[in-house]
């Protein structure tokens, strides 16, 4: 890590406009605290227990295994927690910190798929918060039943019209009222990323995933896997995943981002593949830009993954080489996402199934002794809809 | 003979010395397109401006308002960049008597590359430049090759700052200081409300000039505004007369000059 406060070698840092930085500081300090009370940290792990459903379990894909011919498979269940993703484990602790340490009336969130906006709503739900979430008015057309979820839970949705009208611009429109109403609100951001502390404090919430995976294949296995599989958007459950096993030298890492329609057309959210160095939305890290410094369009099948930067830390990762990044395409994407179904009985997310791609690649070049973890960072029922769409346009394309 | 460029704050002393209070127009660089902003420019000029802000369009505009970040828009429609708009002012830099200060966010500088910038800011005569995303905390490479090259670089302060925030913005900001309103806090209602009163007398008790952002909408608001700061700075107000009634403009912000 870096010597600097808030830094990941040189990344990471704190840019934003100064009316946000008294939130910001006062964060820190509630972060500093709520990592050393016993209190908030038994009540924080009590939730995750009888509410969220922890731990997920850890499981042998024995059949998509053999299918593949080489090394062995384990699943990690993020799926199966409470509203269906990783998502809650943030949303919750935050929630938590808000009501307990800082005791704010109100949080609000920025949503693109709406996975985060209905974990943001439940944990507002589950605290007695009053909560509002940002969404893009093109994110509210393409997930309306999302929208009707946060409404049920009883969260407000606010339609963001400006710029490309998707996740981005939600996060803009979520620091503009975060820096009018300060005092009463927090800002609960889903990923490990913008200006410090969220990328430790969303990674401090998202670490169960890696130290319940660790315990767990030693159980099972009594060793340590041969590699880590997980998706990369902002990156918050890989860097949940992987944080439990940095320290492990001999277990390698892959983060898979969203390649889209391939990186040569531009139509990708592959930001180590195609972007460069930039300070974005709070902190310094890779960004998709064009050479004058503005932020390029974005596009991946998965709306969870279709953004134009990624945390700070993954860059670091990236640069020291303690984790390697590929991407795969949407195509590739959802022959997983049909691969995995039909031979485990499991609907991937749409972003989980880019992790899965990946292990197809990969997996039936390693010996059959290694093992894999893929984190199956949420359930792809959300996603049913759109890829019946997709596969109704292929098919009408191959009829023409 | 006084150090070459840091116009902004020459001006100031110039303006301090009539006993008079700077007045600050803000226009979006390329909106719509380059030609009018060079109008625009001669029009402020004319009008009475002290010193004028000119904004550099940005994708992602987190700190401003929806008047300016539409103006962003059509500015980024017609091709506006970082590296073109310095060109401009470079050419521009003899037709205008007026300090110009820039307002960039920091990706399209960082991209251009730190010390590349305020080398041609210089050459372009830029007076200073406003950065709304950069913290003082992550400042020093920027104030660095600011002092370098001769350009200001103003720092906001906010309501919200704490004291010890407010020194630290302070000493950092030359030129003057920009104290920046909070969304929902107008011109008007300032001068209902001692708490910010105090926040702003607190500022200007370090001595530095201060100049006051907080949503002027008209000649009322800026006279209002005016006599708690050494200049008052008007932004979307101008951005939509420019937009909507540009007949009217000259008039408009001549009448915003004459109430501070």
């Amino acid at each position: 890590m870096g010597s600097k406060r808030g830094y990941f070698g040189e990344y990471g840092g704190r840019f934003v406009p100064e009316t946000l930085m008294p939130a910001l500081e006062e964060l820190e300090r509630a972060f500093l605290k709520a990592k050393n009370d016993r209190n908030f940290i038994a009540d924080f792990e009590s939730l995750l227990k009888d509410y969220v459903g922890r731990p997920t379990p850890l499981y042998f894909a024995k059949r998509f295994t053999e299918y593949l011919g080489g090394a062995k498979i384990y699943l990690k269940r993020e799926d199966l927690a409470h509203t269906g993703a990783h998502k809650i484990n943030n949303a919750l602790g935050q929630a938590l910190l808000a009501k307990k340490l800082m005791k704010k009336e109100r949080i609000i969130a920025e949503t693109g798929a709406g996975q985060h906006g209905v974990a943001t709503a439940t944990g507002a739900a589950l605290t007695g918060l009053k909560c509002d979430i940002y969404m893009g008015t093109e994110d509210i057309r393409r997930q309306a039943l999302n929208v009707f979820r946060m409404n049920l839970l009883g969260a407000r949705v606010l339609p963001v019209d400006t710029g490309s009208k998707t996740l981005k611009d939600a996060i803009n429109e979520a620091l503009r009222d975060w820096t009018t109403n300060v005092r009463t609100t927090h800002y609960v951001l889903g990923t490990v990323f913008g200006p410090h502390p969220y990328p430790m404090l969303v990674r401090f919430f998202q670490s169960i995933i890696g130290r319940e995976a660790r315990q767990q294949i030693f159980k099972k296995e009594g060793r340590l896997p041969s590699l880590l599989i997980a998706c990369v958007g902002g990156g918050s459950n890989s860097i949940g995943l992987f944080s439990g096993f940095l320290k492990d030298r001999e277990v390698k890492m892959i983060g898979v981002e969203a390649g889209g329609k391939g990186i040569e057309s531009g139509l990708h959210a592959a930001r180590f593949a195609g972007g460069a160095k930039g300070i974005f939305q709070g902190c310094l890290s890779y960004v998709l830009e064009n050479e004058d410094g503005n932020i390029l369009q974005t596009h991946s099948v998965s709306a969870g993954l279709d953004y134009a930067s990624v945390g700070p830390e993954h860059a670091y990762l990236k640069e020291t080489g303690r984790v390697q990044y590929t991407y795969a395409t949407d195509d590739e994407a959802l022959q997983a996402f049909e691969l995995l179904s039909k031979f485990e009985g499991i609907i991937p997310a749409l972003e989980s199934a880019h992790a899965i791609a990946e292990a197809i690649k990969i997996a039936p070049k390693m010996s059959k002794d290694s093992i894999i973890i893929i984190n199956l960072s949420g359930r792809g029922d959300k996603d049913v809809q759109e890829v019946a769409r997709i596969k109704a346009e292929d098919s009408s394309i191959r009829s023409e | 003979m006084t150090k070459k460029g840091f116009t902004v704050r020459k001006k100031f002393e110039q303006i301090k010395n009539k006993g008079r209070r700077a007045f600050i127009p803000y226009i979006m660089a390329g909106d719509p397109d380059l030609e009018e902003t060079a109008k625009r420019l001669k029009i402020l000029e004319q009008a009475g401006a002290d010193i004028i802000e000119l904004g550099v369009p940005f994708t992602d505009p987190l700190a401003d308002g929806p008047t300016i970040q539409r103006a962003a828009e059509r500015a980024l429609n017609s091709g506006t960049t970082l590296r073109k708009i310095l060109n401009f002012l470079a050419d521009f830099k003899d037709k205008i008597n007026v300090p110009i200060v820039l307002m960039t966010y920091l990706n399209p500088v960082f991209c251009y590359g730190i010390e590349r910038f305020f080398k041609d800011a210089q050459k372009a005569n830029i007076g200073g430049i406003i950065f709304p995303d950069l913290t003082v905390e992550e400042s020093q490479p920027y104030r660095y090759f600011a002092k370098k090259y001769g350009v200001d670089i103003i720092f906001l302060v906010a309501p919200t700052s704490t004291p010890e925030r407010v020194k630290k913005i302070i000493k950092a900001s030359t030129g003057f200081v920009y104290y920046v309103s909070i969304t929902g806090i107008t011109g008007s209602s300032l001068k209902l409300d001692k708490t910010f009163e105090n926040h702003i007398d607190f500022v200007k008790s370090f001595g530095k000039p201060v100049c006051i952002g907080f949503g002027v909408s008209n000649p009322e608001e800026a006279g209002c505004v005016s006599k708690y700061a050494d200049g008052v700075i008007v932004g979307s107000a101008i951005v939509k007369v420019f937009y909507e009634t540009p007949d009217k403009a000259f008039e408009f912000i001549k009448s915003l000059r004459e109430a501070i």
